[in-house]
């Protein structure tokens, strides 16, 4: 591997995009399911599409697919527009969140199944099958019917079954969905591995903004309908560029203000939600005096009882709320603006000598680079 | 000893204890729900078709009822009589008219639960994709000539089909023929009045399993390639297999029994073991021999479908 090729291909000038999403627009009727979404995706990439349900990820994904056609817009894969190729002909796979395995074949035959479309050899279609199957660690199933198995393993002869054509780009819908938590986290970092393993193209559509942020090269946050973000999980989750994605990706606490010094390099705001003057060390495109939001997530405040030595960022509230959740704490701390604010502690300590306890009145504090401005 | 007979005792004990509490154990709810159904059963199939396969062993005879008793007791010599005849059922195997009857009648019922399949199978398939409020009015409209009397209805197609019925003359209108057609009568006039009679038993049925067949399914296969006609074929139409046993239970079970419909539409020579029994009981007023008609279609007819349903069940688990 050269040095070169480190660097991700969507941060590489000229890349050649895999997948090319150029202006779709999907209507129900009157209803707008997919809003004029360009999207760029490229070879080898894990890309996540994150959204609430009825944000119009699945719909985005279905046309991929091939189930839905566009109402308008154009969808290029490896070059070639698919407007008009039929599923059945595209070089793509789909993993269904139900997994629509079918009952009545065992799941050796579910796997072959897209083999046999092709009509590969047979001799060659047991030694694929058999291999896929040592793959997913399910060998001793292979003679069962989809209803014989468990969730997990359900999951495995689907991931299976999508994977046996070696198609250029796979489609995942909610794929760990139906899984419970312990599996979940197992299977996100084997489908990681998986993926990498077999340089295929996933894209995987998700609600789960945990789940996208384990497995993907790149989220794309959608909501009504538009992708609002595109970025790196650490970036969106870090610095996200709107309300939408701070408020969807993870807590935040939201204070409202106003702009009132905007240098090259910072921006000072008066917030009276705030109770405090808040300093945030990145420059924004605004009008003076403009309202904004300034955005700060839980883990990133710092709690005192003593008050900091420090003109911004300060704020004093009463805690009203404790969770204890085994590796952390949650306070929710209300402010004489009555503004609720979430703060999320490590237990560092086994035992605290001097815990913070409801109805203690502390400081809420934060670095100038911790904070993030929204406009939108 | 003692100690041997001690454990035996113990032993019986046990059981005893054991015999007990699964009395205690029988689920009195679960008994009751299986008891109605099993009671009607009883009533009004076990135990009718033991007095069928019991007229079927006796002998005809002029009185009323027009059979001789199998019990008969001798009071004066104490004796008591019971005389079986099973001459009724060897002479079912020797004239081959009723084995031809059960042959032809066999024939006329799968001819037309297969074209019953075939128009019904469409239809179910239109309904189940439609959107649900059509798909009641839809459903509907194939149970509507229920509230019609069936004899009404078969009476209906004669006019159809007779020769100056409504198709030969449009036949002729259009001057596709010259001469009306021998249409009633027919064999071909019993196939349209079963397919039509029995119709809505087949939709109804594929209908239900159709309904359920999860859409993702057929995605899934073409996704992997699979042509939509072959999605149909290997996943569509094996998932529906439950759905085409039942409807075509339900329509060949009655259409080997047909009596009325060959009777009205089918020539006189169109056997069939319903028109068989019929004279039998009515013409030759032979009950015995009747009823030995009626055991053996019963015997031919459901034992080979508890097969097929075992079997099936099996495979299941």
């Amino acid at each position: 591997m050269t040095q070169e090729s480190k660097i991700p291909l969507w941060k590489q000038d000229g890349a050649k995009p895999f997948i090319q999403i150029k202006n779709i627009t999907k209507k129900f009727g009157e209803f707008t399911a997919v809003d004029n979404v360009s999207l760029d995706i490229f070879e080898n990439e894990l890309f996540c599409l994150l959204g609430g349900s009825g944000s119009g990820k699945s719909t985005l994904l279905r046309m991929l697919a091939g189930f839905e056609t566009p109402t308008s817009g154009q969808i290029i894969i490896d070059g070639v527009d698919m407007a008009n190729i039929d599923p059945w002909d595209r070089p793509i796979n789909m993993m269904f969140q139900s997994y629509a395995l079918f009952p009545h074949m065992s799941v050796f035959k579910n796997i072959a199944f897209g083999l046999k479309r092709d009509k590969v050899a047979k001799k060659e279609i047991t030694q694929r099958v058999n291999e896929m199957l040592k793959m997913m660690q399910i060998e001793e199933f292979a003679d069962r019917k989809p209803a014989q198995l468990s969730g997990g393993q359900r999951q495995r002869v689907a991931l299976a079954r999508a994977l046996i054509k070696r198609p250029k780009l796979l489609l995942l819908d909610e794929p760990l969905g139906a899984l419970d938590k312990k599996l979940r986290e197992e299977t996100q970092f084997e489908l990681v591995n998986i993926q990498d393993k077999l340089g295929v193209t996933f894209v995987v559509v998700t609600h789960d903004q945990e789940e996208a942020m384990t497995l993907a090269t790149r989220i794309g946050v959608m909501g009504n309908g538009v992708i609002t973000q595109v970025d790196e999980p650490r970036d969106v989750y870090e610095y996200p560029r709107s309300r939408f994605v701070a408020e969807f990706v993870g807590s935040i606490n939201i204070f409202e203000g106003r702009v009132f010094e905007d240098q090259a390099d910072f921006v000072k705001i008066d917030s009276k939600e705030a109770g405090s003057k808040l300093f945030v060390n990145h420059s924004i495109n605004c009008a003076p005096n403009q309202k904004v939001a300034v955005a700060i997530r839980p883990e990133k405040i710092r709690v005192s009882r003593k008050k900091p030595d420090t003109e911004y960022n300060c704020l004093y509230g009463k805690i009203i709320d404790i969770a204890y959740m085994g590796n952390l704490s949650i306070f929710r701390v209300k402010l004489e603006s009555g503004k609720i604010v979430r703060v999320t502690l490590p237990n560092l300590v086994r035992e605290n000598q001097n815990p913070l306890t409801w109805d203690d009145m502390i400081y809420l504090s934060w670095d100038n680079d911790s904070s993030v401005v929204l406009i939108s | 000893m003692s100690k041997t007979t001690g454990t035996l005792w113990l032993g019986q004990f046990d059981t005893i204890r054991t015999k007990f509490d699964l009395l205690r154990k029988v689920r009195w709810g679960r008994l009751s729900v299986i008891s109605i159904p099993s009671l009607w059963l009883a009533i009004f199939f076990f135990i009718p078709f033991l007095v069928v396969f019991k007229i079927s062993l006796a002998e005809p005879a002029i009185a009323v009822p027009p059979y001789t008793d199998l019990f008969i007791w001798d009071a004066d010599n104490a004796i008591a009589e019971i005389k079986l005849k099973f001459g009724n059922y060897l002479y079912l195997w020797e004239d081959s008219f009723y084995l031809d009857a059960y042959l032809s009648s066999v024939k006329i019922a799968a001819i037309s639960t297969f074209f019953t399949l075939l128009i019904g199978f469409p239809m179910a398939y239109y309904i189940a994709g439609k959107k649900s409020s059509t798909r009641t009015i839809l459903l509907t409209l194939v149970i509507l000539p229920f509230w019609t009397s069936f004899l009404l209805r078969v009476y209906a197609w004669m006019g159809f089909l007779k020769k100056n019925g409504i198709v030969n003359e449009f036949l002729q209108a259009i001057g596709l023929i010259d001469q009306p057609i021998q249409m009633l009568q027919t064999d071909f006039a019993v196939y349209i009045g079963i397919v039509y009679t029995y119709l809505p038993f087949m939709i109804l049925p594929l209908y239900t399993t159709l309904e359920k067949l999860d859409g993702s399914l057929i995605e899934a296969a073409k996704d992997l390639g699979a042509t939509p006609v072959k999605a149909f074929f290997l996943v569509t139409l094996p998932m529906c297999m439950p759905g085409i046993f039942s409807g075509c239970l339900l329509v060949f079970i009655p259409a080997v029994g047909e009596f009325v419909i060959p009777a009205l539409l089918g020539a006189s020579d169109t056997l069939m073991i319903g028109r068989v029994l019929w004279d039998e009981f009515f013409q030759n007023r032979d009950w015995p021999m009747a009823s030995a008609v009626a055991t053996v279609m019963l015997v031919i007819l459901v034992v080979p479908i508890m097969f097929l349903r075992t079997g099936k069940n099996e495979e299941k688990q």
